[in-house]
């Protein structure tokens, strides 16, 4: 995965969070600071109009004039608190007659039952005007009374940004709180990831098991994916192996044809010359043989080791069978199989991996043992697991790391003259691995090889 | 108490060639041709302030002021009308200063200079009380009888001058509302205050009551014994001429106290000073010069609490209504009727 490309989900997550509460802040101050100015706007406009309303009722015609009760009490409440300035106007027939005769009249008309309000900058302020009107008879005659009655509103400003402050304070406060709780909640979220993560990463190399660890609902697609992932990969590994087995099984048949053929051939011949051939044909049949059987029994391993259908079994009896049957081709090197093995040895696994596994050690011992050396066969049981040794007196395992010849089709620096695949001490060790036991190689003192195929006991 | 120590001159009506309203006085204090001047304009007598001036002065070096005394109307029309350069506006008339701050006149003054008034005595930040004084009763010694005791509310007030019509006839005095704006001030203050105003002065009309311009003449006219009875006299007045020969009466109904305001104009060469005297004016030391001069009395708070019937006048837009025309004919009317009676 590229660098760019790598971006962390809690990060992206606690990144977004964070940003919606800073913008829920910014919302909740400017919410605030809009209602409240709003809010004290209604009230002291309510006020103002009344004052205004109040104003103009009491005016009435004279002799002499219009009386205007201008009550000290009225201007003392619209002051609101002492803080803020007063204006006024008052036109009879469109004459001021009292008051500030440069006071902008209001945009429209007002009605006689609702003031009109508005807001002019005057006397370098901005100042709130109710406009009211009313009609008086003055002297027969019904002439139009307009009354303004305007105050500053720096005392509901200040109140306004305070409270906006305030609320901004709490904004802040909550932005705060977030970053914790974003955290924890991104953490949260992120941890069945991590638990899935870490479920699959302890697997085994060859687990090949669908995912059956509890996934949140959000990630069963992922899941599912993987699983039907790691299906195709089983079907495709299976396949091969099958392919090789049905390969190894079909190239095995007609080598030993062709091998009876050739042995035939060798009994009926006489001519010096074609017997040294056919004895070569022979010998190679043997070795194809003999690496397609290696190559079927890979294949087994494999498939076996995937089922681990383990049962109890004599591992005794085991290493007896297989001696007997590999005891024809010590013989034709006229080595000796010298076995020490008790009666019963019980232990667990899987009977034909166990049989490859022996099978493959044996034949390793006897193809690079010299004639007439003796293999020595030993079983024991220690104080958990069942060994079976398998000791030469062959070429050793030369310069090589006892644990790389293990590797699959890795074969010793020392092998020379003898044909093999490289395959056989592969199959003992992940026989013995599936099964919960293990495979070792040492040099045996005074030469050669010792190999031990070690099993849990029972 | 002190006199004028760095009274350079008294020019009377040197700067009327300068500006149209009429100046009753200019001294300038400090050194001659100081570098700087404040100018400072105001209704209260010079020889008032003339203490707590020289004590100014003399811890600020370089700075001369020049003192223009003028009756509260020109103050105002100074400022409003033909905006005048001075840098502190101090006077008596509550309403006019209140009316110069609320019509954009005023300087704002510093929040923390603002901050240690209490808010009766400011507006805002554009007006400050500088001092506070009662407005009280005042009558010549010997005007009572034996067992006549000293009136303490106005109702002992209004029944010794309607039991002894002969004694009072021509010898009651009051301001005249319709010339004096301290006089209508304190009417309508204490119309709006009490009842009793109205049955007081339809008595007061009743004994051809005397009506005057100004506190200084009431009291005269009580020293010289041609007065009995002087209503609404500012007590700052019968301090500053001594008290012999009068009886000052704080009514316990209710006694208004005058705030002497000051603000600082827009118009003002010289804001900083203005501010920094008015500091020096509101300190301590300044209240306590204030308060040791002739009659002015310091802005306190506790006068109000050890003295419940002192009123301080509201100093808030309340005060426009009484400026207001129209209102205050209609107030005149009324008050002309109860007091001119047949």
């Amino acid at each position: 995965m590229a660098d760019g490309m790598a971006f962390s989900l809690r990060r992206r997550l606690v990144g977004q969070l964070l940003v919606l509460a800073a913008v829920l802040a910014l919302v909740l101050s400017l919410a605030v600071r809009i209602g409240a100015e709003r809010a004290s706007e209604a009230t002291l406009d309510a006020v103002l109009g009344a004052a205004a309303q109040g104003l103009a009722e009491e005016m009435r015609a004279e002799e002499g004039g219009v009386v205007i009760d201008m009550q000290p009490a009225t201007f003392s409440m619209l002051a609101a608190m002492g803080e803020e300035r007063i204006f006024y106007r008052v036109d009879v027939g469109e004459v001021t007659v009292t008051g500030y005769g440069d006071l902008p009249l209001p945009g429209m008309l007002p009605s006689a039952l609702a003031p009109v309000f508005y807001t002019v900058p005057f006397r370098d302020a901005e100042i709130r005007v109710a406009a009211v009107a009313r009609s008086l008879r003055v002297d027969g005659r019904a002439s139009p009374v307009l009354v303004l009655l305007g105050q500053t509103r720096e005392g509901q400003g200040a109140i306004a940004s305070r409270l906006g402050l305030q609320a901004a304070g709490l904004g802040l406060a909550v932005f705060l709180a977030a970053i914790p709780l974003a955290l924890l909640v991104a953490r949260s979220l992120t941890r069945p990831i991590d638990r899935l993560a870490e479920a699959v990463g302890r697997r085994g190399p060859r687990d090949l098991r669908p995912v059956r660890h509890p996934a949140p609902r959000e990630l069963v697609p992922f899941v599912t994916a993987l699983n039907s992932f790691i299906g195709r990969l089983r079907g495709t590994l299976s396949q091969t192996e099958t392919f090789i087995a049905e390969a190894a099984h079909h190239i095995r048949t007609p080598l030993a044809v062709m091998r009876n053929e050739a042995e035939l051939a060798l009994r009926q011949s006489t001519e010096e010359s074609t017997r040294a051939r056919l004895r070569g044909l022979i010998r190679s049949a043997d070795d194809a043989a003999r690496s397609a059987g290696q190559l079927l029994d890979h294949a087994t391993v494999l498939y076996r080791a995937d089922q681990a259908d383990w049962a109890k079994l004599d591992l005794a009896a085991m290493t007896r069978a297989v001696a007997t049957r590999l005891a024809p081709a010590a013989e034709m090197k006229d080595m000796d199989l010298a076995l020490d093995i008790p009666a019963v040895l019980t232990c667990e696994g899987d009977a034909v991996l166990i049989e490859a596994a022996l099978r493959n050690i044996i034949d390793n011992a006897i193809k690079y043992s010299p004639p007439d050396s003796v293999v020595e066969v030993s079983a024991l049981a220690t104080d958990r697991m069942a060994v079976v040794a398998v000791a030469d007196r062959g070429r050793g395992l030369g310069q090589a790391e006892p644990a790389r010849l293990l590797h699959r089709f890795r074969r010793g620096d020392n092998v020379g003259d003898v044909t093999g695949s490289g395959l056989g001490l592969t199959i003992v060790e992940q026989a013995a691995g599936a099964m919960g036991g293990t495979f070792r190689l040492r040099a045996r003192e005074g030469g050669g090889t010792c190999a031990e195929f070690c099993l849990p006991l029972v | 108490m002190r006199r004028i120590l760095f009274a350079l001159g008294l020019s009377l009506g040197l700067a009327q060639s300068l500006a149209a309203f009429e100046v009753e006085s200019t001294q300038d204090f400090g050194p001659e041709a100081p570098p700087r001047v404040l100018s400072v304009l105001s209704t209260t007598d010079t020889a008032i302030l003339a203490p707590v001036i020289t004590a100014y002065l003399a811890q600020t070096p370089g700075l001369g002021l020049r003192y223009v005394m003028a009756s509260s109307q020109e103050v105002h029309r100074a400022i409003a009308d033909e905006g005048a350069a001075f840098d502190l506006v101090i006077s008596s008339a509550m309403d006019l200063q209140m009316k110069l701050a609320n019509d954009g006149f005023a300087l704002s003054l510093p929040a923390d200079l603002v901050a240690d008034q209490p808010v009766w005595s400011r507006w805002r930040d554009l007006l400050v009380s500088v001092a506070q004084e009662p407005v009280v009763l005042i009558l010549a010694d010997g005007v009572l009888r034996a067992g006549e005791d000293v009136p303490r509310t106005r109702r002992d007030l209004i029944a010794l001058l309607r039991d002894n019509p002969d004694r009072f006839r021509g010898r009651v005095g009051t301001y005249d509302p319709a010339v004096s704006g301290a006089g209508y001030l304190f009417a309508a203050q204490d119309a709006r205050l009490s009842d009793t105003f109205w049955r007081l002065a339809e008595v007061m009309g009743r004994l051809d009551a005397r009506l005057f311009c100004c506190s200084v003449d009431m009291i005269d006219e009580v020293r010289a014994g041609r007065l009995l009875v002087g209503y609404n006299v500012l007590g700052l007045y019968t301090q500053a001429q001594g008290a012999e020969g009068i009886t000052v009466v704080e009514l316990e109904d209710f006694t208004l106290t005058l705030l002497r305001t000051a603000l600082i104009p827009r118009t003002a060469p010289e804001p900083e000073a203005a501010t920094d005297f008015m500091r020096f004016l509101l300190s301590a030391e300044g209240q306590a010069l204030i308060a040791s001069g002739d009659g002015l009395a310091a802005v306190e708070e506790a006068a109000f609490e050890r003295n419940p019937h002192l009123r301080p006048i509201r100093l808030d837009p309340g005060l426009l209504a009484n400026l207001d025309a129209v209102s205050r004919n209609r107030f005149l009317t009324e008050w002309r009727a109860a007091m001119e009676q047949p």
